[in-house]
């Protein structure tokens, strides 16, 4: 088969019908943009939902579960029996995990960890003036937090390492501290569930731009918590683990898990609803472009048949003079690959085009998300899929048109 | 020496219903020979060429060209004996419309691949030259008149330097003038460059003209 002679044939096909090229070629075009354009931006929307909450999320959390489901007593006493326990409740049980501070220290040891930070979290209530508000206080050693969550970037207004020299300091989320209507500086109550009251001090304000942090977390020394808790210095109830690698977290939870005997909880499935999310946008963007891409095939498809019926007395005479049936096949194949090839790069470089100015486009999403333009991400990877999807539509349009051609009986058309 | 033998053709239509077009029809032609197929229409002789040509292969008998047996080769290989060994012109013309005059001409000699693209761009002009239209090479084969077509379609069927060149009423569509041209440049090529050429064609002047005359009448040949 001499390809060199095909090539040359198609390419004369195409330029004496430019504007029928044009129109093919437009189709893919389109198809292969729109692509790019969905797939950078729900791409781009993804990966920022996910660091976000990964952000303030750390990689495994390691906690003690406070669960009614508990063997009882008499089971255990007697397990053969037909026992009947109604209204079980929970035992009276410390929510800490035993030798907190010596597993911070044994998995700290680890290279694959990046920071470890013990933890103790307590629901509390803010009060300035007669309302309280409900929150969460998290005593903290505000260092190691600072390594997982990079605190000091975050604070807003008064400094972090104000924490340090102020054994009654609080750090307070932006949308929390709006709420209350308190700065830096000012001075406020909190209540923990058992009733105990401490006055503390607001030292520095922090946003992370997610609102089920700002709106409720505070940041003190552990020693202070644990003071306002009436707990000994050893009372650790999280522990959040940071990896340098965040997929070999949720390995890495089970590992834990299996060997502390306390509960642990990975990234992915702390944020489980984001995950699904993931999925269900990225299942749209196939269907989406899948879709564009068969009405572009089609496009493709009528036209080069319709190009195919124009030319049969062309293809009688290429047979006639000796090409074979894989000659027409290759002509106008040929025929579809250029159109399906400068077609999808056209559309790769309008695709990039729009996705830029996508991503320069103000977008206001208030306190939710601390994002200022949509975001985009543009990656090589999926301009190469947009290219071979481009191209393989184009060549499954093309071939059955081209095969139809190559089949066509030289005998009935020559005869008139 | 033979250069085509056809042994007991025998051929049917079966739309509308089976009716027997060629009946046992057998024949050889010689190198060299200017032969035309005469007859009525509907006498079966241009269904009798395009099975000559290879072009049907819907048949029954042997067929054999330049000393090889045609029957029952598949379609690609017909089609590169053909280019080889065989040129066409037919009725209309049939030039390649967004084409040049040149190009129409040296695509068969592209596609065998036997020479360079230069040198086939200079055998299509001595072609041309030969059927006198070197001087349209350039123009788009569309821009011509009828008779000019078909004479370049000869040069396109001479490119190869076939063995045998067929025609289907190759002057069916011309003037008298261009139908002597036409005549003119086939009995050179017969009898210069002992090329074979059967045609088939209904003008009586063009066939009293030719080496042999094969007439055909019901499928059969009554007079060769």
């Amino acid at each position: 088969m001499n390809i060199q002679i095909s090539l040359q044939i198609a390419k004369t096909h195409l330029l004496t019908k430019k504007k029928q090229t044009l129109i093919a070629m437009l189709g893919v075009t389109f198809g292969i943009a729109m692509f790019i354009v969905m797939i950078s931006f729900i791409k781009g929307v993804n990966k920022f939902l996910e660091d976000s909450a990964l952000d303030a999320t750390p990689h495994v959390r390691i906690y003690k579960e406070i669960t009614s489901n508990h063997p009882s007593l008499i089971e255990e006493a007697n397990p053969k029996a037909f026992n009947v326990i109604h209204h079980q409740l929970p035992k009276n049980e410390l929510a800490n995990i035993k030798n907190g501070l010596q597993i911070v220290a044994n998995i700290e040891k680890d290279p694959a960890v990046l920071g470890v930070s013990p933890q103790i979290g307590s629901q509390v209530f803010f009060n300035k003036g007669p309302i309280p508000v409900a929150g969460q206080i998290a005593g903290v050693d505000i260092l190691k937090e600072d390594k997982l969550y990079s605190i000091k970037r975050r604070v807003k207004s008064g400094s972090m390492e104000a924490l340090l020299s102020n054994p009654n300091g609080i750090l307070m989320g932006t949308i929390l501290a709006r709420n209350l209507n308190v700065k830096v500086g000012d001075k406020l109550t909190i209540t923990t569930p058992t009733g105990n009251l401490k006055l503390v001090k607001v030292v520095g304000i922090y946003g992370f731009g997610i609102q089920t942090v700002d709106g409720v977390r505070c940041y003190a020394n552990m020693s202070m918590v644990q003071e306002i808790l009436q707990k000994d210095k050893s009372y650790v109830t999280d522990i959040h683990i940071k990896m340098k690698d965040s997929q070999a977290a949720i390995d890495y939870a089970k590992v834990l898990k299996n060997q502390y005997r306390y509960q642990t909880q990975d990234w992915a499935e702390a944020n489980s609803a984001f995950m699904t999310g993931d999925k269900i946008r990225n299942a749209m963007v196939i269907i989406v472009s899948i879709t564009l891409l068969v009405v572009a095939g089609f496009g493709i498809y009528n036209i080069m048949n319709m190009n195919v019926i124009n030319k049969m007395k062309d293809i009688a005479i290429l047979k006639a003079t000796g090409f074979a049936g894989k000659d027409i096949v290759a002509v106008f194949l040929i025929q579809s690959i250029i159109i399906g090839v400068l077609g999808a790069c056209l559309g790769l470089l309008i695709g990039f085009s729009l996705s830029y100015l996508l991503s320069i486009t103000p977008f206001d999403a208030g306190d939710f998300l601390a994002v200022k333009t949509f975001p985009v991400i543009f990656n090589i990877k999926y301009y190469i899929m947009g290219l071979a999807f481009g191209v393989i539509t184009t060549i499954l349009a093309g071939y059955m048109p081209a095969r139809k051609a190559s089949k066509i009986d030289p005998v009935a058309i020559l005869r008139g | 020496m033979k250069v085509l033998s056809a042994s007991h053709i025998n051929k049917y239509f079966y739309e509308p219903e089976k009716f027997q077009v060629l009946k046992n029809i057998s024949f050889e032609v010689r190198k060299g020979e200017f032969l035309s197929l005469v007859g009525k229409s509907g006498c079966g002789k241009s269904t009798l060429l395009y099975i000559l040509s290879t072009m049907d292969t819907d048949y029954e008998g042997i067929l054999e060209m330049n000393g090889e047996k045609l029957t029952g080769k598949t379609q690609d290989q017909l089609a590169a004996f053909r280019n080889e060994h065989l040129g066409f012109v037919f009725q209309f013309h049939f030039l390649l419309p967004e084409f040049t005059v040149l190009q129409n001409v040296m695509l068969p000699a592209l596609k065998l691949g036997k020479y360079s693209a230069k040198e086939v761009e200079e055998r299509a002009y001595q072609k041309l030259k030969l059927v006198d239209m070197d001087g349209h090479a350039l123009k788009q084969s569309s821009k011509l008149s009828g008779g000019q077509q078909q004479r370049v379609a000869i040069a396109r069927a001479l490119i190869n330097d076939p063995t045998i060149i067929m025609g289907d009423e190759p002057t069916g569509n011309l003037d008298k003038k261009n139908s002597e041209i036409v005549f003119n440049i086939f009995k050179q090529i017969a009898h210069e460059n002992h090329q074979t050429i059967i045609t088939v064609t209904h003008d009586p002047d063009f066939a009293k003209g030719c080496d042999r005359i094969i007439e055909m009448s019901d499928g059969q040949i009554i007079k060769s």
